[in-house]
C-alpha cells in the first residue's frame, strides 16, 4: 500500500482539493492494498451530516452517508420502494452492509479480476494498456454495451434498484448539480478508465427518488451461490397492472453491462399489453437484441432471458410452473 | 521407558469402552475454543517480537523463465534472492525442500524473492513496484496441450474391461471434469522467523511439524537440531500447509541476513498462487453390469496435471480398486506436465473429486438398468478386496446405505422431474462415502503430577479439528483423570515427534502414541499398587486394584512419565483398511435461472472408535459442506494464455458459506477396528467429503433430469441443460 495522507473533513466545505473521497471504504480499501488505486490523500466524510433519509416533495432524498444496513431496513424504503430495499439485501454480506454507504456504493468498482490484477493489462486502470480480459476469463463479463476496449461489468445491486425507480444523484462540487442515474455510470467506449458523471472535486450528497410507483416490486439476482456474490445477472422491476393490462412497467438489469441497463424500448413495448407468455418472450428478444458474448459468458444471454421471464411472470402473478 | 507398538496385527481387546472415567467419545467442547473466540489464541502472524520486520514475497508474472535481474526498492531494508527459496510448497512428509534457485520461474505468481521493510505496507509497497525483468519461455499451461505420462507403477488392470463393456447388458461410459480447487484455509500462510546464534524459531501456520522441520533444515542447509517449530494454533490447513512453503523459508533467510525477527504473511492471492492446489481432472468413467446391476467391468481413467519433476499426482482412483466388486477393472493414470501453480494434497486428495465423479456414474448406472440406486449399491459390495483378496479391517458400507435410506426417507424419492414447488424443481439423489485410513508414525510423553495433574506432550497439531480435546480426553480416560486436569501441549518440535494432521491420520495415530504413554505410566502405578496393569482402576486421582484403594498423591512420588510410540506395521498390507458411509441429498433446482439450493443433507459414517462425538461431528459438517462445494460452487479457473489462477480471493473462489449450507444431519454406526491399534479408531476428517457432492449432483438429476459433468453445477450449466430440453 502506498504512504497517504489522511483527512477527515469536518463540512463538504472542508474537502481538499485532489483528496480521493473514503467512506465506508469497503471496496476503496481492497483497491489500495492491491495498489490498483494508489491516492495520494484521502478525505474522510462520514462525519458529514450526510446520514438522513427525508421528504422531497412527494419523493425521498437519501443521503449520501445513509449505510446500506439502515436504508434497506427503512420503513419508508421497504413500503414504498420495495424494489430497493430488496436489491439492497441481496449484495454483499451483513458486515459489508453495515459499513456501505448509499454514495460509496454507487462508486463501487468492476469486479473483473483482470481489473484487479496489476500484472494484467488493463485500460481501466492503465489506459492505453489492453484488455487482458478479453481471451480470457471471462464468465462475469458484460454481454451489453461492451467496447474493443473493456468488456467489464459494474457489480452493485443497490444502483439497479435505482435506476428502475428513476433516482437522480445530487452533486456538490465547483459546480452543484442533479444527474439522473441514468446518465452517472458511463460505457466504457475507448475511454473505459471513465466510469461515472463525477468530474474532480465533486460530492455526490445525495440520492433523490421521485415518488414511489405502486405496484409489484421485484428484485431477482441470480448468482453462483446463495452467500455473498456479485450477480451473474439481476433483474429490478417495477410493474403494475390496471384491469389486466401492464399499465407501468420499470425494469432494470445488472450484471450485464458497465452501468445499469435499461431499454425503454421493452417498457413501450409491456404498457397496455396483457401479460403473457408471448408478450415476455417479445420483450427479451428485443432486450436482448443488441447483446453479444465474449466465449465464457455467452450463457449470461439466455440466463438474462430467463431472468427477465421469470421476473415478469412472477410481478403479473402468472403462475411459476406453467 | 518408551511404550513402543507396531501394529502388526488385530486388537480386540475393547477395553476402552470399560475404563472407568468414561469421558473418551463424549461430546466435550474443544479446550481452547473460549481462547479461539475471545482472540487470546495466537496464531502464526499473531506474535510481536521486539524489532520485528515485515517481508513480502515478490511474485513472478510470467509463466516460465529465468529472472534477469531486479531492481532496487526504495524504502525497503532488504530485497532477498537465494537460492534457498523453495519454488513451491514441499509436498505432505516429504523429508526434503524443493529448493530451486529463485531466478528460474516455473509458474505465473511463484516466489522470487523478498521485500523486507519496517512494515507491512512499505514492504507490499516496495514488492509492488519493484523491477524485474525476466527472459521468458514459452511453455504449456493447459492440460490437453501436452502429450501425458503414464507412471507404470499408477496403472493397473485385471480380466478384459473392453470385452466386459462390448457384453454388458448395461453400460455407462462417459466423461466428467472438475476444476482445480483451493484449499482456501481461513488463515492465510504466515511465518515469524527468529534466530538466536546459530538456532532458529519460526513460528508458522504448520500441519506436521517434524517432516517440516526436515524439508525447513533441508532448505536452509542447516542441522534439524538448531531449529524449532512452533504452530500452537492453525487456522485450517486442508492439505496446504502439509509442507513447507515460500513464506516461512524466506522469512528464515531473511531475519538471518538481518539479524532482526521477520515476519512474512501471504495475502490471499498469493495464497491462492503459491499453496498447492488439487489438480483439475478428467475422468472417464466405464461401468459394466449384468441385468440384475451386478457390475462385470469398471474403468477409470483419468487426466490430473501438475508442474515437470514434482511427483505429486491427484490419487483420483485411490478407492476405485476396493468400493465395488467387478471382474474386469481398468485403471488408466495420465498426467499433463504443465506450468500452472504446483498441485498437491487438498481435502481428501483422490476420493474428493474421484469417488464423486465415480458415484454419478453409478447413479447413471443405476438409472440405465432401471434400478433403485442404493440396490444397485447394495449388490455390488464386495466380500473381500477385489482382485488381491484381502479381507477389509472393518466394513459398514451396507448398513450405512441401509440406515441411510431409512433415516432419509428414501423412499419418498419420485421419478425425475416429478416433484415441484412453485419455480423449484426438488430432488433427492444419494452417493456411497468411502476413504482409505492411514495410520502415521507417532511419539507422545505424558506426565502425571503428584497432585494429579496431567501433561501430555507431543508436536502434533491442532489445525482446527480437536486435537487438544481428544488427547485430553484419551489422557483423562486412561489415567481417571477429570479433561480440566489435563494439559495439552502441542504443535512445538521440542516435543516428542507426531504424525502431525493430514490424510485423517492425526487422531488415530496421535491418540494412538499418548494411549500408550499413558499406558507405560499405569504399569508403573500398578507395580506400586502391587497388581497387574489391566487390573488396575483408575478414576478421578484413585486407584484401584482388588480391595485396595489409594490416591495418586500417595503413589507418586514427583511425577510419572510415560512415553509412547505408535508405528504402522503389517495392517496396513494384511488388511484393506478404509472408511465408509453414505451421502443423502435434497436439493431444488430453479427452473428458471438454473440455481441449486440444497434443501437438507445427511451422512451416515462408520470411522471405528468415535473419540468426541462433537468434534467429529463438526469434522463430518465441514466434509459434507466441502462436497457442496464441489458439487456447485468451488472452481479455481486458470487463464488459458498463462495458466494464472483467475479466481484468487474468497469473494471469486466460491466455498459455500451459511446461506449455502442448509441444518446437515450426521451419523455415526458404531464400529471399533481392530487392525488400527489399541484405540480402533479410524480417520474421519476427509470421509464427509468423500461423495458427498455426488449425492447433490444425483440429487439434481433427479429434481430435473440433467446431468451436469462438468463440475461444479454453476447455473450456467443448469440452463444449457434446460435450454437443450425446450
Amino acid at each position: 500500500m502506498r504512504e497517504f495522507s489522511f483527512h477527515r473533513a469536518a463540512s463538504v466545505a472542508d474537502l481538499p482539493a485532489g483528496a480521493t473521497i473514503i467512506a465506508g471504504g469497503t471496496n476503496l480499501l481492497d483497491l489500495m492494498k492491491h495498489e490498483v488505486m494508489a491516492p495520494e490523500s484521502l478525505v474522510d466524510i462520514t462525519r458529514l451530516d450526510l446520514d438522513r433519509v427525508e421528504a422531497e416533495g412527494d419523493g425521498l432524498r437519501i443521503g449520501a452517508l445513509v449505510r446500506n444496513s439502515d436504508l434497506a431496513a427503512h420503513p419508508t424504503i421497504r413500503r414504498d420502494y420495495a424494489v430497493l430495499s430488496r436489491a439492497l439485501l441481496a449484495g454483499a454480506s451483513g458486515q459489508l452492509r453495515n459499513m456501505a454507504t448509499t454514495g460509496g456504493n454507487l462508486m463501487q468498482r468492476t469486479r473483473c479480476p483482470y481489473f484487479y490484477d496489476r500484472r494484467m493489462a488493463c485500460n481501466k486502470r492503465d489506459p492505453g494498456a489492453g484488455c487482458a480480459a478479453m481471451g480470457g476469463v471471462t464468465r462475469n463479463h458484460a454481454i451489453l454495451g461492451a467496447s474493443d476496449h473493456c468488456i467489464a461489468t459494474y457489480p452493485g445491486d443497490m444502483a439497479v434498484a435505482l435506476r428502475a425507480l428513476d433516482a437522480v444523484v445530487e452533486i456538490d462540487g465547483p459546480s452543484p448539480r442533479r444527474v439522473p442515474l441514468a446518465d452517472f455510470h458511463q460505457l466504457p467506449g475507448d475511454t473505459p478508465h471513465i466510469e461515472t458523471a463525477l468530474q474532480p472535486g465533486d460530492l455526490i450528497t445525495a440520492v433523490v427518488l421521485p415518488a414511489p410507483v405502486a405496484g409489484q416490486h421485484r428484485y431477482r439476482k441470480v448468482r453462483d451461490r446463495a452467500s455473498y456474490a456479485f450477480a451473474l445477472v439481476s433483474v429490478a422491476a417495477v410493474i403494475r397492472l390496471d384491469g389486466g393490462t401492464i399499465n407501468h412497467a420499470a425494469l432494470a438489469f445488472g450484471g450485464v453491462a458497465a452501468k445499469p441497463w435499461r431499454d425503454p424500448d421493452i417498457e413501450r413495448l409491456l404498457t397496455g399489453r396483457e401479460p403473457s407468455d408471448a408478450l415476455f418472450a417479445e420483450a427479451a428478444d428485443l432486450l436482448l437484441r443488441p447483446a453479444r458474448g465474449q466465449g465464457e459468458n455467452k450463457f449470461k444471454i439466455p440466463l438474462l432471458r430467463r431472468s427477465l421471464i421469470a421476473t415478469l411472470r412472477d410481478a403479473t402473478g402468472m403462475e411459476a410452473t406453467a | 521407558m518408551t511404550r513402543h507398538l507396531r501394529v502388526d496385527g488385530p486388537n480386540h481387546d475393547d477395553r476402552l469402552d470399560h475404563m472407568a472415567q468414561g469421558v473418551l467419545g463424549q461430546p466435550l467442547n474443544r479446550l481452547e475454543g473460549p481462547l479461539k473466540v475471545s482472540g487470546r489464541a495466537a496464531y502464526a502472524a499473531e506474535a510481536r517480537p521486539a524489532n520485528l520486520a515485515y517481508g513480502v514475497l515478490v511474485q513472478a508474472s510470467v509463466p516460465a523463465g529465468k529472472v534477469l535481474d531486479i531492481g532496487d526498492a526504495p524504502g525497503a531494508l532488504a530485497v532477498i534472492q537465494d537460492k534457498r527459496m523453495v519454488r513451491y510448497a514441499a509436498q505432505g512428509q516429504a523429508q526434503k525442500a524443493p529448493k530451486s534457485g529463485p531466478d528460474q520461474v516455473e509458474y505465473m505468481g511463484q516466489a522470487i524473492a523478498l521485500v523486507v521493510a519496517d512494515t507491512f505496507e512499505a514492504a507490499t509497497h516496495a514488492a509492488q513496484n519493484l523491477m524485474v525483468r525476466y527472459a521468458a519461455e514459452d511453455v504449456p499451461v493447459n492440460p490437453d496441450a501436452v502429450t501425458p505420462e503414464l507412471p507404470p507403477q499408477k496403472q493397473a488392470s485385471a480380466g478384459d474391461l473392453d470385452r466386459a463393456m462390448a457384453t454388458a447388458a448395461v453400460s455407462v461410459d462417459a466423461v466428467w471434469h472438475t476444476p482445480s480447487h483451493g484449499a482456501a484455509a481461513m488463515e492465510p500462510h504466515a511465518a515469524i522467523a527468529q534466530w538466536d546464534g546459530d538456532r532458529v524459531t519460526i513460528r508458522a501456520g504448520l500441519q506436521m511439524l517434524s517432516s517440516n522441520r526436515a524439508q525447513m533444515a533441508d532448505a536452509l542447509g542447516i542441522r534439524a537440531s538448531k531449529l524449532r517449530l512452533l504452530a500452537p494454533y492453525v487456522g485450517g490447513g486442508f492439505g496446504s500447509k502439509l509442507g513447507i512453503n515460500a513464506e516461512a523459508v524466506a522469512a528464515a533467510i531473511a531475519a538471518k541476513e538481518l539479524n532482526r525477527p521477520v515476519q512474512v504473511s501471504m495475502t490471499r492471492q498469493q495464497v491462492f498462487d503459491l499453496a498447492h492446489r488439487r489438480s483439475e481432472t478428467r475422468q472417464r468413467v466405464r461401468l459394466a453390469c449384468d441385468p440384475d446391476g451386478r457390475l462385470t467391468g469398471i474403468g477409470h481413467d483419468v487426466l490430473v496435471s501438475n508442474l515437470p519433476g514434482s511427483e505429486f499426482s491427484e490419487p483420483v482412483t485411490q478407492a476405485t480398486p476396493f468400493t465395488y466388486e467387478a471382474a474386469h477393472r481398468q485403471i488408466v493414470h495420465a498426467v499433463a506436465r504443465i506450468h500452472r501453480g504446483c498441485a498437491g494434497s487438498v481435502r481428501a486428495p483422490g476420493e474428493a473429486v474421484g469417488v464423486t465423479v465415480f458415484e454419478c456414474a453409478m447413479d447413471e448406472l443405476a438409472e440405465a438398468a432401471d434400478i433403485d440406486p442404493v440396490e444397485l449399491r447394495l449388490r455390488n459390495i464386495p466380500e473381500d478386496e477385489p482382485v488381491t483378496g484381502r479381507p477389509f479391517s472393518s466394513h459398514k458400507l451396507a448398513e450405512a446405505l441401509r440406515d441411510g435410506a431409512q433415516r432419509f426417507g428414501w423412499s419418498d424419492r419420485r421419478p425425475n422431474g416429478q416433484r415441484a414447488e412453485g419455480e423449484w424443481l426438488i430432488g433427492m439423489g444419494m452417493a456411497t462415502a468411502v476413504r482409505v485410513n492411514m495410520l502415521v508414525e507417532s511419539r507422545a510423553k505424558v506426565t502425571l503430577l503428584q497432585n494429579g495433574q496431567a501433561i501430555v506432550e507431543t508436536d502434533m497439531t491442532d489445525i482446527g479439528t480437536g486435537t487438544y480435546t481428544i488427547l485430553g480426553q484419551l489422557a483423562g480416560e486412561m489415567l481417571g483423570l477429570p479433561v480440566d486436569r489435563v494439559e495439552v501441549k502441542l504443535g512445538d518440535t521440542d516435543f516428542p515427534p507426531s504424525s502431525g494432521s493430514g490424510g485423517s491420520f492425526g487422531a488415530a495415530s496421535s491418540g494412538n502414541s499418548v494411549y500408550l504413554a499413558c499406558e507405560d505410566i499405569r504399569r508403573q502405578i500398578a507395580k506400586a499398587m502391587g497388581c497387574d496393569e489391566p487390573d488396575l482402576t483408575l478414576q478421578n486421582g484413585m486407584a484401584r486394584a482388588g480391595n485396595i484403594a489409594r490416591s495418586l498423591s500417595e503413589l507418586i512420588d514427583g511425577s510419572l512419565t510415560g512415553e509412547g510410540h505408535l508405528e504402522p506395521g503389517k495392517t496396513e498390507k494384511s488388511v484393506r483398511q478404509a472408511t465408509w458411509g453414505s451421502h443423502w441429498a435434497e436439493v431444488a433446482v430453479n427452473r428458471w435461472t438454473g440455481e441449486v439450493r440444497v434443501r437438507r443433507m445427511m451422512g451416515v459414517f462408520a470411522c471405528g472408535r468415535v473419540l468426541n462425538e462433537k468434534t467429529a461431528r463438526s469434522q463430518c459438517l465441514g466434509g459434507m459442506t466441502f462436497g457442496i462445494g464441489i458439487a456447485l460452487t468451488e472452481a479455481m479457473e486458470h487463464d488459458s494464455r498463462d495458466g494464472h489462477a483467475v479466481s484468487r480471493d474468497l469473494a471469486e473462489y466460491h466455498i459455500p458459506c451459511h446461506a449455502d449450507v442448509p441444518g446437515l444431519e450426521v451419523h455415526f454406526l458404531s464400529e471399533r477396528d481392530a487392525y488400527v491399534g489399541p484405540l480402533q479408531a479410524k480417520g474421519l476428517g476427509e470421509l464427509g467429503i468423500c461423495g458427498a457432492g455426488a449425492a447433490v449432483l444425483n440429487a439434481i438429476h433427479n429434481a430435473c433430469g440433467i446431468r451436469v459433468r462438468d463440475l461444479p453445477a454453476t447455473p450456467d450449466k443448469i440452463i444449457a441443460g434446460l435450454e437443450a430440453r425446450a
